[in-house]
């Protein structure tokens, strides 16, 4: 079952490659514009590179300086200190959009009046902001404490993963039936230990969806922080910048974009490893017969 | 009937426009610089002065999400439909959409620009297509599976043919996914039309915008042009909502 | 002291279309170890009646003591033992761990709980299943785990809500056989909510039969079948006449047109 399954993502990925390929290989030379919109790509070496191109120009060294690193390490590197900083975006909004729901789910008030915000906040774009919070880095001096540029990064990412962490948090904490409730209640349990042995335990499989959205949001955000700060190290800096140089070598700005697809799959097979140590949350209640 | 009106319209908009008092409030008292917060007035007084601009610039990006929306999901209806007809097709699709979902697609939006030429405005629709994509195909697929097998058994024994079944049974169970699927779509159309653009290419949307607002130092605009963001993806988001309201009253 | 006395309990409830009377002066004495059943159609207030002795509602008029103490004394001191219509285990808790709750809420250490927990388990007859989970076990044995969890704290009453309304026949008729040799042990009080006629004839001391709008005590109807209730006695004349008498408080006799439209398994 799990070999057919690597084999048909195996298959996937090769008949993408295989789609690319073709259409190069068949395409229209020029691509295909219709009433001055294109709508297929130029199927030169410049616009589409081979994917043989693509792969060789990985191994090769980032640019003709000496002592320039392959672009592979590059990119790993880059990856790498993306996936930081998205993972302290991801704490920070997770904790923050946690204590949130803690809050909603104590007070009917602020539940009534803050829900509604962030529900629709998922609606809107807010990394519309980001070049705007992308500004306070190297500007803003508390004392000693000087706002670095990745700072900025982290805040976009941790505000996007806030949202969807602290509505399945609420969900999740809000689940247990009433019969169940009842139960704790006919227990004399107060709040504190009704929190920790049902609410907190029967939020988990509402959690972990949650965790994977904030996942990806933090990623995403910063990506695009990356990119709209030109923050050095991160692999947002190194999509634009070997994109910049897109028309002398094309090959090279694809190996971003499939570290950055690494980094996303990576997130995702975390999210996932911390749902299976949360497994026994994961059972329901219906009885076997 | 009032009290329940009450309970759960006011408290929102009590916080919002507490929310609102405070900021300016603050900005003014504590003398906050605009590159940290601009006062809601300063907002405010730019909206008016950008208006034209405003405007063009919602129009660029609202139909670059838009025709990406209609793309994305007119292709994940079919596909979900083929899905789910031939599992094979379903099996080879599925880790596809399972990596699509959790990767920056915008991270494709350089390598798009040098392939569609960088005067074009297809990579952004691209971008949001494929983006749009998921969520309409994971929900379509949902609702197209989830027919009821006593349904099913009680067409089967009207000797209905496989056509009917659809149209009759599969397709209007189905359409409350699509609208599930459709409105988680319609954000993110609006997100990804306004993300790609900082990723170079036409300089022409909302997102070039406020960049560039931000890079000339021009907070309280940048601001301003953010709030049409907002404004044009509560737009789209409430027109599915409609939507799909309007087709659940026809039936 | 008695287990249970209420006096004259009233409840009402505000709904949107005006207030329902769901108990209307109601006065029950139950005695230490009796078993009580509550039967009657719906709406007439039995389940009401028990969470009221639960503490897990408020009368509007009237008092409830339990043990001598008010309800929520009662309730704080842990002196009831409850069941409800679904087992409501906790899905990520053992067989054990479920039982093992309210033991765990109130303090007691590791190897005290387990032990008890096991006793329990013994019980109940669940001894292979001490390590299994709720969706692991059919509902029979679920209830059977609801059953045990209930009695952890030793309690000198027990409180059940229909406990076996979701369960086939047959299992129900073995699920009331194993209530009967569990409560012969533990000799606590108990009042036990019905749909079933059958049900409540063959496990209690007394039926207490009610009826709606607004729920009143109808009658209360001795049974006193004896100590030894073995699988026959479903099947021995005393039974049919008891529940003869208890249908006929319910409907009223054959021919009158008491109770008419009334609903009663």
């Amino acid at each position: 079952m799990r070999t057919r399954a690597v084999l048909l993502g195996v298959t996937s990925i090769a008949l993408l490659g295989v789609i690319w390929e073709g259409y190069k290989a068949v395409g229209p030379v020029g691509g295909f514009d219709l009433f001055g919109v294109q709508l297929l790509p130029r199927t030169s070496d410049i616009a589409m590179p081979q994917i043989v191109d693509m792969v060789a120009r990985s191994l090769a060294p980032v640019s003709s300086a000496p002592g320039s690193q392959p672009v592979w390490l590059a990119v790993v590197i880059a990856c790498l200190s993306s996936l930081a900083t998205a993972a302290v975006g991801l704490a920070v909004g997770g904790v923050v959009g946690f204590a949130l729901a803690l809050l909603m789910l104590r007070f009917r008030l602020a539940e009534a009046a803050v829900f509604p915000w962030l529900v629709l906040s998922q609606t809107v774009p807010l990394i519309a902001l980001a070049p705007v919070i992308v500004s306070w880095g190297g500007r803003v001096q508390i004392g000693d404490f000087e706002w670095q540029r990745w700072m900025s990064v982290a805040i976009i990412a941790s505000y996007l993963a806030f949202f969807p962490i602290a509505v399945g948090a609420l969900r999740g904490l809000q689940s247990p039936t009433t019969a169940q409730q009842e139960l704790m209640h006919s227990f004399a349990a107060g709040w504190r230990a009704s929190l920790l042995h049902l609410r907190l335990p029967a939020s988990v499989p509402y959690l972990i969806p949650a965790l994977r959205l904030g996942a990806a949001s933090a990623i995403i955000g910063t990506v695009v922080a990356e990119v709209s700060t030109g923050a050095k190290g991160g692999i947002g800096r190194l999509i634009i910048e070997y994109a910049q140089s897109g028309s002398s070598d094309p090959a090279k700005a694809f190996s971003p974009i499939a570290g950055a697809v690494v980094m996303g799959l990576a997130a995702a097979g975390i999210v996932a490893v911390i749902a299976l140590t949360l497994g026994r949350f994961r059972r329901t209640e219906d009885a076997a017969l | 009937m009032n009290s329940t009106l009450r309970l759960r319209v006011v408290p929102p908009i009590a916080l919002g426009v507490v929310a609102l008092v405070a900021w300016q409030v603050l900005v003014v008292a504590a003398d906050i610089q605009p590159y940290l917060l601009p006062a809601p007035s300063a907002i405010a007084a730019q909206l008016i002065v950008i208006a034209p601009a405003l405007w063009s610039a919602m129009l660029a990006t609202g139909l670059n999400a838009l025709v990406g929306l209609v793309a994305g999901t007119v292709l994940a209806i079919v596909l979900a439909i083929t899905a789910s007809r031939i599992r094979f097709i379903d099996q080879l699709l599925a880790p596809i959409i399972a990596a699509i979902a959790v990767v920056p697609i915008v991270a494709l939006a350089p390598v798009l620009t040098n392939m569609f030429g960088a005067t074009s405005e297809t990579p952004r629709r691209v971008i949001v297509t494929i983006v749009v994509f998921v969520p309409v195909f994971v929900n379509t697929l949902r609702g197209l599976r989830q027919v009821q097998p006593v349904q099913r058994d009680l067409l089967r024994s009207y000797a209905a043919s496989r056509w009917q079944l659809t149209t009759t049974v599969t397709l209007p169970g189905a359409l409350p996914y699509i609208f599930t699927g459709l409105n988680i779509a319609s954000s993110l159309a609006v997100i990804s039309a306004i993300v790609s653009e900082y990723f170079g290419g036409l300089q022409n949307g909302l997102g070039s915008r406020i960049t560039s607002a931000a890079a000339n130092s021009a907070y309280p605009r940048a601001w301003a042009y953010v709030f049409g963001a907002i404004i044009l993806g509560l737009v789209f988001y409430s027109a599915t909502l409609a939507l799909g309201r309007l087709a659940s009253r026809r039936r | 002291m008695s287990a249970v006395v209420a006096t004259g309990v009233v409840k009402t409830f505000q709904t949107g279309s005006g207030l329902i009377t769901a108990l209307d002066d109601v006065s029950l004495t139950v005695e230490r170890g009796e078993f009580v059943s509550l039967i009657g159609p719906s709406g007439c207030g039995k389940s009401t009646l028990l969470r009221l002795i639960a503490d897990l509602d408020v009368v509007t008029s009237g008092s409830v003591e339990v043990f001598g103490k008010s309800a929520r004394q009662a309730r704080l001191d842990q002196d009831y033992g409850i069941a409800f219509q679904t087992a409501g285990l906790l899905p990520w808790r053992s067989v054990t761990a479920n039982i093992e709750l309210p033991l765990q809420l109130h303090g007691v250490d590791g190897p005290a709980r387990r032990a008890r927990a096991s006793e329990l388990i013994e019980l109940v007859g669940l001894g292979e299943f001490a390590t299994s989970f709720p969706e692991q076990l059919s509902g029979g044995m679920q209830q059977r785990v609801a059953i045990a969890r209930s009695l952890a704290e030793r309690p000198e009453l027990l409180l059940m809500d229909e406990p076996f309304g979701a369960l086939d026949e047959m299992t129900r008729e073995r699920m009331q056989s194993e209530l009967v040799r569990i409560c012969a042990e533990t000799g606590a009080a108990v009042i036990f909510v019905t749909h079933s006629i059958p049900e409540a004839v063959f496990l209690s001391d007394r039926v207490v039969v009610m009826s709606p709008r607004p729920g009143r005590i109808r009658d209360i109807i001795t049974v006193a079948l004896g100590d030894a209730r073995g699988e026959s006695l479903r099947e021995e004349t005393s039974f049919f006449t008891s529940v003869t008498r208890v249908r006929e408080a319910l409907h009223g006799a054959p021919g009158s047109d008491v109770g008419r439209g009334l609903d009663a398994r």
